[in-house]
């Protein structure tokens, strides 16, 4: 019966309202989500939570649109001219696609890493204290303790305490992303959103970043794209399988790899394509 | 062996000669320049070139110090005006205007004027500043050199921040940074060399220029600093003594022309290093 009303209510053009996780409130809530790179149409009707304090993952195949989902999370696809997205995104009760928000607020209370590590060009230290001094004006020995705090948060504090003065560019790929993930975390946000955070490294640094990530969810609402499918099995609660700019299935990470509901989900859990 | 390979072979070695030779042949003009200058112009290399000022007719004393000067004073002022505006200009291309039809326009008009000969940039400033304002004066100089360096600075620097990744940019975004910082803190020093290097080779580029004075900062015989009366300068100088009857100022313009081809080998120099320090990082 329930199953026939969302039918009547879908091809009535109204959407079904998303099921919240049970367990904890929601923190993103996207309803009838699309996206629009010009006449490309690359989401289409994208429902669903991220529960607080959960790690959400998207797996699916390039080009599905996982990517492009996260980056309206925090209107990064603004940057751009000609990509628009439609539909309800709230952050809390705040409307995130609202044209009149400010986007700097947003991006600093949605943070993001990204594929490939992008430190900036000055020292580990400044790294860090750039985007902190951005919101709060604080002492020196207060930022060395924020800076230090950052550092062990992206658990790169044992490797740079002595080169703290040293670029940030002189660091490994693996330390880079860690960098950005302690700069990312600096800011206090309360969503970070990660984009193949682990493409570019190796599997020991993909162990570090992938521990971090499991630390990280005590505070933050975590959302990560990969790849890797053994990576969202490890890291996350619940995940999303998207397929051609579709949400195709979205439940419990357990429930998604060992009894998917969606043929599709399966072929592509199983690797029979993408 | 194989006959077509065999022909491939020979035509290779013939390529490889003309290649050769052409590149010998550049490199010999050059070096002759240069060594001319250095044979001719470190003769008359002394103290005296820098503490005296241009002589006067007829006399074998003197020195260049007045157009060191005026050279120095009026390249400093053209870059001190031309390099901000270009920087700024560019940054507009390359940053806030990446998209719009405005900057494919402004990119063209300023090729053109990145082409443009000198010496109508001078002609320009004559008709601009020198008539309505009455006479040659150190300020049309200064301001027509400031017309040549806009147009190299704002290529260099956008060429330079396009080089910038974008993923760097989308970073600082995603921090919370509204654009101005992205550009002034992340993008300008993930630049910088870059940016500096432009602005040396735009100094290099006017620190030799004859003809923009010639018609604007004109010359003058005796030391002046006053921006509104003509200067003396390098260039012009050289042109001038080169063609005077008299021996001693024959070897002036030697020397002077040795100094202003030292000057712009180091900021060529140094422009390089700058860019090799920045493929290193």
């Amino acid at each position: 019966m329930s199953e026939l009303n969302v039918a009547v209510d879908a091809a009535r053009g109204k959407m079904p309202p998303p099921v919240p996780h049970s367990d904890s409130p929601p923190k993103i809530t996207a309803r009838g989500l699309n996206f629009y790179y010009g006449q490309t149409h690359a989401l289409k009707n994208v429902n669903l939570v991220l529960a607080e304090n959960r790690v959400t993952a998207f797996i699916g195949p390039s080009g599905c649109g996982k990517s492009t989902l996260l980056r309206i999370f925090n209107r990064m696809y603004d940057l751009y001219p000609g990509q628009r997205a439609e539909g309800q995104l709230l952050l809390d009760k705040t409307n995130i696609l609202d044209p009149k928000l400010d986007l700097n607020l947003l991006r600093a209370r949605v943070g993001m890493v990204f594929q490939k590590p992008t430190p900036f060009p000055m020292t580990i230290y400044e790294n860090i204290a750039f985007g902190i001094r951005l919101y709060e004006k604080i002492s020196k020995s207060e930022m060395d303790g924020r800076v230090e705090a950052a550092l062990r948060g992206g658990a790169l504090w044992n490797e740079v305490k002595d080169k703290l003065n040293a670029s940030g560019l002189s660091l490994s790929g693996g330390q880079q992303q860690r960098l950005c993930i302690a700069r990312t975390v600096a800011v206090r946000p309360e969503v970070i959103l990660f984009d193949e955070p682990c493409s570019a490294l190796d599997p020991i640094s993909t162990a570090k970043v992938e521990e971090l990530i499991h630390e990280l969810k005590e505070q933050y609402t975590i959302a990560i794209v990969t790849h890797n499918m053994q990576q969202a099995a490890r890291v996350s609660d619940k995940t999303a399988f998207m397929y051609l700019g579709e949400l195709v299935e979205f439940d419990q990470t357990d429930k998604i790899f060992t009894s998917p509901a969606d043929r599709r989900t399966q072929d592509y859990i199983t690797g029979r394509f993408g | 062996m194989n006959p077509i390979y065999a022909s491939r072979r020979r035509v290779d070695i013939v390529i490889r000669f003309l290649c050769l030779g052409a590149a010998i042949f550049g490199v010999t003009w050059l070096a002759l320049i240069l060594f001319t200058l250095f044979y001719n112009g470190l003769a008359g290399l002394t103290l005296q070139v820098f503490t005296q000022n241009t002589p006067p007719p007829g006399s074998a004393d003197g020195g260049l110090l007045n157009a060191i000067v005026g050279s120095i004073i009026m390249t400093a002022i053209g870059v001190g005006v031309g390099a901000p505006i270009g920087l700024f200009a560019g940054t507009y291309l390359a940053e806030y205007g990446r998209n719009d039809r405005l900057t494919s326009l402004i990119r063209f008009i300023n090729d053109i004027l990145l082409s443009a000969p000198s010496i109508i940039i001078g002609l320009f400033v004559y008709g601009a500043v020198v008539v309505p304002m009455g006479g040659f004066s150190a300020f049309a100089g200064a301001l027509a050199l400031a017309v040549i360096v806009i147009p190299v600075v704002v290529r260099t620097t956008e060429d330079m921040l396009l080089l910038v990744p974008n993923p760097l940019r989308e970073a600082a975004s995603a921090l919370g940074l509204p654009r101005s910082l992205v550009i002034r803190r992340v993008a300008y020093r993930a630049a910088r060399a870059g940016l500096i290097t432009g602005v040396l080779l735009a100094t290099a580029r006017v620190a030799g220029e004859t003809a923009p004075l010639l018609f604007t900062a004109l010359s003058n015989q005796f030391f002046s600093l006053d921006m509104t009366k003509t200067m003396a300068n390098l260039p012009v100088t050289i042109n001038n003594f080169v063609q005077s009857p008299y021996d001693y100022w024959k070897q002036l313009a030697w020397t002077g022309a040795l100094l202003i081809t030292l000057t712009v080998l180091t900021l060529n120099i140094g422009a390089r290093l700058l860019g090799a320090e920045r493929t290193k990082s």
